[in-house]
């Protein structure tokens, strides 16, 4: 190859050389693919093997899932004749998936709540939004209180059992809660174990330290079933809160573990910096160390969410049947019985459909919160 | 350079009313012994350039007057305010006392007005408006009003370091302490900070400096204090204390600094 390109054609005198254009063969689509994926022979054979099995695999996938699939109404598998995959059981559940055991014509009540919760948190996680302060306190202030008399009842409407709530409905009541709740006791439970306060620090650590040496499964059941032996005769709570409480405290003792690896990346100077300026701990804490720390979290976090998003599926072991749930129990009926691939593949889909969201989101935050080049 | 007979500028005349009382300071880390019984008073209006070898102590001593480094023994008194374990006299001796670091720990999540304008609003509680209406009146005075709506990763390492010094005028404060502002800077930057550092030694701040610029030493500061294993070695007046230099290690000290 000769290097026309890179000698230059006429004498420039120092400190008059101009930009020039990269060659041609290391930019646009022939220099992508030059570089991705053929740069050497092992290269070029691997992907050329990728490319024969993606051959080998998809068509097969994309007839049993959409072109040789049922797609019509009906009422048991005998109506589902072609030889795909048979939608048709997703249609005939598809409500039930969503609410569960939620009574029909109390549907609107859910439907309202999770549409004033699209209308007023959707735009607080974007930016440039007037009146944020005020939006932020609608939403964990007013909404919780407002949907909770929604699904409940009280106030004149029906109470509606939460043994009767399920389906997608559940699961994004138990993610949202988990969620909204574990972040601020996670990064105060961080802050404990960081404290130089031996009380607070060898509870936060004792707390963080039991909390995640028991799989989930045993913390449900606890809530479940233990913690009534150990309550007052008469005293009962709900098992559906203590579900809750049990998933927010388990979901905070990880997100303590992965904040505290934030407050651990900040350099002492930050902390010198704010206290030399006459700053309390809770001022330097709140507009300078955290807001740094939750910044560099932001991919632990993300992944702590999309796990506690995932664990919902297991309060089934206490008799609760959000998403997951809903299907299995579909999968068992006599007239949909062997459909279990169809319904776990839609499964699949809705839960990938919202924990793909919360990364997608997680990655546009981090571009936004990116302030110009880190020298060190 | 300067000699003897240098004019002062009335701006810069030391008054007699005590600022900053230091005595019998003793500190550990540990079982190491870094300062041992250091006597200091410093008066109001005073410039104290404050040098020695590497692990002498120099910073540690002026981190103790804002209290980033907790003493052991002895009794420091800035403005009328004793500094203990009790919080509120050390937020309130922190809000009156500035410091200038060597890496300037500017928040880098904050733009740079944000920087400036953050300790007033929330420490002082002043409003947001006139918070930046101090705040770009400092930039302009250490040179950089442009670059207020910038954050500091975009800046060079001489202009961080000034908005360093904007930050902590801002609070108003009565003392500034300078931890070898310059020392993390590439040559070309030094003069630029020191030449608002001389700015600011001018309007009448009292400053404390551990800095290993002599030549800012000489100009600038009414009293050299030359510290070495973790004691107040000697000190003089820029004058006295380059021409005639008392003890050996001193005299070691500046041949090292002064003919590398």
């Amino acid at each position: 190859m000769t290097d026309e390109t890179l000698t230059t054609p006429e004498r420039y005198e120092p400190g008059r050389h101009p930009d020039m254009p990269p060659p041609g063969s290391t930019v646009g689509v022939i220099g992508w693919l030059r570089s991705n994926l053929f740069s050497s022979p092992l290269n070029t054979i691997l992907t050329l093997a990728a490319l024969y099995l993606i051959y080998l695999i998809l068509p097969p996938i994309l007839d049993w899932a959409i072109f040789s699939a049922n797609w019509n109404d009906g009422t048991s598998r005998e109506e589902c004749v072609r030889e795909g995959a048979c939608w048709t059981m997703i249609r005939a559940r598809f409500w039930q998936f969503v609410y569960g055991r939620y009574p029909f014509d109390q549907r609107w009540r859910v439907d309202t709540a999770f549409l004033l919760f699209l209308v007023t948190a959707v735009p607080l996680l974007i930016d440039r939004v007037p009146g944020k302060k005020y939006l932020a306190a609608f939403v964990f202030l007013i909404l919780p209180v407002i949907s909770f008399f929604l699904f409940y009842g009280g106030l004149g409407l029906p109470v509606v059992d939460t043994s009767l709530w399920g389906g997608l409905m559940l699961t994004l009541i138990l993610g949202i809660v988990g969620i909204v709740f574990s972040l601020p006791i996670g990064i105060l439970l961080a802050l404990g174990r960081r404290s130089d306060l031996p009380i607070i620090r060898i509870s936060s650590v004792a707390f963080i330290e039991f909390v995640r040496a028991v799989p989930l499964i045993t913390v449900l059941f606890m809530a479940s079933v233990m913690l009534p032996l150990f309550l007052p005769q008469g005293v009962t709570f709900d098992k559906l809160l203590r579900a809750m409480i049990g998933i927010a405290l388990f979901g905070a003792a990880y997100m303590a573990e992965v904040v505290r690896g934030g407050l651990q990346a900040m350099p002492r100077g930050q902390y010198e910096g704010a206290m030399a300026l006459g700053l309390g701990y809770w001022q330097m804490m709140g507009l300078i160390i955290l807001p740094q720390a939750l910044k560099i979290s932001i991919p632990g976090i993300v992944n702590t969410f999309i796990g506690l998003f995932k664990d919902t599926t297991l309060v089934i072991v206490i008799g609760l049947f959000e998403l997951l749930g809903t299907v299995q129990q579909a999968t068992r009926d006599a007239n949909w019985a062997g459909l279990s691939t169809e319904g776990y593949v839609f499964a699949a889909v809705v839960y990938f459909m919202f924990c793909f969201s919360m990364s997608r989101y997680s990655v546009r935050l981090e571009r936004k919160l990116h302030t110009g080049h880190k020298r060190r | 350079m300067s000699n003897a007979a240098r004019a002062v500028p009335a701006s810069m005349q030391i008054s007699d009313q005590v600022m900053i009382e230091v005595s019998g300071l003793h500190k550990w880390y540990g079982q190491f012994h870094v300062l041992k019984n250091i006597d200091l008073t410093v008066y109001k209006g005073e410039r104290i350039v404050v040098c020695g070898p590497s692990g002498s102590g120099k910073s540690t001593l002026i981190r103790c007057l804002n209290r980033l480094e907790e003493h052991q023994k002895g009794r420091i008194v800035v403005d009328g305010v004793e500094l203990s374990n009790d919080l509120k006299h050390i937020e309130q001796v922190r809000r009156e006392v500035g410091m200038v670091f060597q890496h300037f720990n500017l928040f880098p999540h904050l733009t740079v007005l944000q920087n400036l304008t953050l300790a007033p609003i929330w420490v002082r509680k002043m409003p947001k408006a006139e918070a930046e209406k101090v705040a770009r009146h400092y930039l302009e005075r250490v040179k950089i009003p442009e670059q207020a709506d910038k954050f500091p990763g975009q800046l060079s390492g001489g202009q961080q370091q000034r908005v360093a010094i904007a930050r902590s005028l801002c609070m108003n404060p009565k003392v500034m302490l300078f931890d070898e502002p310059t020392s993390a800077l590439d040559p070309e930057m030094i003069k630029e900070v020191l030449d608002v550092m001389i700015g600011l030694a001018e309007s009448g701040m009292t400053m404390l400096c551990v800095t290993h610029e002599m030549g800012f030493a000489r100009t600038v500061a009414n009293r050299v204090i030359f510290m070495d294993g973790g004691e107040i070695i000697e000190q003089n007046d820029p004058e006295g204390f380059f021409a005639n230099p008392k003890s050996e290690r001193t005299k070691l000290f500046l041949s090292q600094i002064l003919h590398h």
